[in-house]
């Protein structure tokens, strides 16, 4: 059997596959700018995505607890019943050590019941042993390293320009690998639609010039919310900055998150 | 209704203690059964194709009996290892967008492509070269629908030249040399899935792809163990005691090896004893006892080492029929206690709070699209597509008339 291979034939193969290599930058673009059309976010005409970066400020301190914000979510969002939360309260109680004990602090409880939509139930621990108690408000921390959008096997998960990492419904294959990668807890699988969802930080509204509902109606104001691109000196934005010290949750991960706190307890993960 | 109430009567109740994100007190885990029998699937797939290779690049020519047999095995698990994961999907319609837009930073979509070259570049290939020239000779010689088969499968392709044949076991063995990369390529990418995902302390190691494929190669050795001796009392035919010896051999080394580095995990978790580990104890001790300790650890691991071990010592002084058995319940052992394992990877990292501050028991459903039953079919159907494949392919009737290396093999299959 003669065999088929010749120096012309394999500069030729060779030539092909480094044609081949050298497309992949060009078909990737191609692939974003089909992305960049084609994939739904939810926003009117003429938002452009890229001259907006959003970003939100949570001051713990002054979070009371309400639970109002949850609630607005769920109604705004249309986020079925059950265990399923773009946002959420965390209730943190932690206790005077025992005496003797050498310890600062004794034993930290936390609680969430209903996402702390309907407020939260009397306290478990008698007043004068605890030590500490705080409210944190949770919700999608806008990494800029999303965990979730790198797993998503088809691309559906996908950070927007303007910093908000939204979902196309319609092309989620409901595999629930972003569920899994996110540390923080804020995805789940719609049992109706059965796809991915989380916090879009309301984008029907914020691409309409509106605050997002948890932010709107937060009676304590301790959820700040704007746009680092269009910041006035006298936005909230730039007061909570100027007169705050903020940290991320779980920085250690490398995600980056967008989700700026202010008066965090060590505790708080 | 029935399905509600079958799955009422069976399902354990979810139940939390401590404290879990609001959107992880589900009923039922992400991830279900299902993604229990994925990895584990796959893994036979890879450990199988190892086995064969053993003979092609290798030449461990006691496995000849084996060779055919192994691969075959490994085309009906590797026909079902992505079942499991179409099932699972909430949109399985949409699932050809992961082969047609795939997002290249994720390892499921990685998979899709490393799954469709395993199967279309290196099994199916290796398999058409080495049955090519029986092919050619059953399709002149079998009638009705298993001529039309075989005719169909020869691709027109009916030289049995010696020039033919020899280019047919060249590329046998150039296709073998290219898939025991890719079968650790593709079983390595099974635990990269779970090994990438940095936010669950349980998942989230470097060592995760190497432990999958060296469970993986243990797994599906012990799957050829078992299959032959199953094969050998249907056909009632005489066993190969060199090869099952042979088999044996390369069980306990696979095992010794997987142990080893599956300790060295466990020791570095507890040397290191990172922010997590406190909950990780928790799940060892309570959680996945009987799975962790009794099944991974006692079942799947100790006392197969411990029998494996004393026949490599003691091969001669022991008759026939118990070291058969030995062998026997150690492949059986060691099936078992891989699939423990994948219970406890998958499970596991799902059974605590990424807030790592409680546990959770999720239901698992009976019947339903994710239960139990779903789970046990897609276990067995795997052996009924080798069922089929055995009667098509390594039918005792058919004649093997490959003058190649490998007709000391078709010989001598049971």
């Amino acid at each position: 059997m003669k065999t088929q291979f010749n120096r012309r034939s394999a500069l030729a193969r060779l030539g092909a596959t480094i044609a081949g290599a050298l497309a992949l930058p060009v078909a990737r673009k191609a692939k974003a700018a089909v992305q960049y059309f084609l994939v739904s976010s939810g926003a009117p005409k003429g938002y452009d995505p890229k001259d907006h970066k959003w970003l939100i400020c949570v001051d713990a301190t002054k979070c009371i607890g309400c639970g109002l914000c949850a609630e607005a979510c769920k109604k705004e969002n249309g986020v079925p019943e059950g265990p399923y939360f773009r946002t959420w309260i965390e209730r943190y109680i932690i206790t005077k050590p025992k005496p003797g004990s050498e310890e600062t602090r004794g034993e930290t409880l936390v609680d969430s019941p209903d996402g702390g939509m309907h407020g939260f139930p009397e306290c478990p621990v008698p007043k004068d042993q605890i030590e500490q108690s705080f409210f944190v408000p949770k919700l999608c921390n806008l990494c800029e390293h999303p965990p979730c959008v790198q797993v998503c096997p088809v691309g559906a998960a996908f950070k927007a320009p303007d910093g908000a990492v939204l979902i196309d419904p319609d092309y989620c294959i409901g595999c629930g690998f972003c569920v899994q990668a996110c540390p923080y807890g804020a995805r789940f699988l719609n049992p109706i639609t059965h796809t991915a969802e989380k916090c879009t930080l309301c984008y029907h509204r914020i691409t309409r010039g509106l605050k997002p509902a948890c932010v709107e109606i937060c009676p304590a104001e301790a959820r700040i919310f704007g746009d680092l691109k269009h910041l006035a000196p006298d936005d909230p934005l730039q007061q909570f900055y100027e007169t705050h010290r903020t940290q991320v949750l779980k920085p250690y991960l490398g995600t980056e998150p967008r989700v700026l706190y202010a008066g965090l307890d060590e505790e708080v993960r | 209704m029935t399905s509600q109430l079958t799955n009422a009567a069976t399902e354990v109740m979810p139940a939390f203690t401590g404290y879990v994100y609001p959107n992880e007190a589900t009923a039922h885990p992400i991830w279900s059964v299902l993604i229990v029998v994925y990895p584990y699937i796959t893994g036979l797939v890879a450990g199988a194709f190892i086995m064969a290779s053993l003979v092609r690049v290798f030449r461990v020519k006691a496995l000849e009996p084996v060779y055919r047999f192994s691969l075959l095995t490994a085309l009906a698990f590797l026909l079902c290892a992505p079942l499991p994961l179409l099932c699972h999907l909430g949109h399985p319609e949409r699932c050809f967008e992961i082969l047609m837009t795939p997002h290249l930073t994720s390892p499921m979509a990685v998979f899709g492509f490393v799954y469709a070259w395993y199967l279309m570049a290196v099994l199916l290939l290796e398999l058409w070269f080495d049955y090519r020239h029986d092919l050619v000779v059953w399709s002149k010689t079998e009638s009705g629908f298993k001529g039309i088969l075989y005719r169909l499968l020869t691709v027109g392709v009916t030289d049995l030249s010696e020039p033919a044949v020899k280019l047919d076991a060249r590329m046998g063995k150039i296709l073998s040399i290219v898939g025991i990369p890719s079968a650790f390529l593709l079983h390595g990418y099974v635990g990269f899935i779970f090994g990438s995902i940095k936010a669950n302390p349980w998942w989230g190691n470097p060592l995760m792809p190497i432990i999958f494929i060296l469970s993986a190669m243990s797994s599906g050795i012990a799957l050829c163990v078992f299959n032959y001796q199953v094969l050998t009392w249907v056909r009632r035919r005489e066993m190969n005691m060199r090869c099952l010896d042979t088999m044996a051999m390369f069980l306990f080394y696979a095992l010794v090896v997987d142990a080893a580095v599956e300790a060295l995990d466990w020791l570095h978790r507890a040397f290191a004893a990172e922010e997590g580990f406190q909950v990780l104890q928790v799940m060892i001790r309570e959680k996945l006892f009987y799975t962790l300790s009794v099944g991974q650890a006692l079942v799947g691991t100790l006392l197969p080492f411990l029998l494996l071990g004393s026949l490599q010592l003691l091969r001669r002084r022991v008759p026939e029929v118990v070291r058969r058995r030995m062998i026997f319940s150690s492949a059986a052992m060691i099936l078992v206690g891989v699939l423990a394992m994948r219970w406890n990877v998958v499970m596991g990292g799902q059974l605590f709070s990424k807030s790592l501050r409680g546990v959770m028991s999720h239901k698992f459903d009976f019947t339903g699209g994710e239960g139990w039953l779903m789970g046990l079919f897609l276990l067995i159907l795997p052996f009924i597509i080798l069922a089929m494949l055995l009667r098509l392919f390594l039918s005792e009737r058919l004649p093997s008339s490959e003058p190649g290396p490998h007709s000391a093999a078709a010989a001598s299959l049971p």
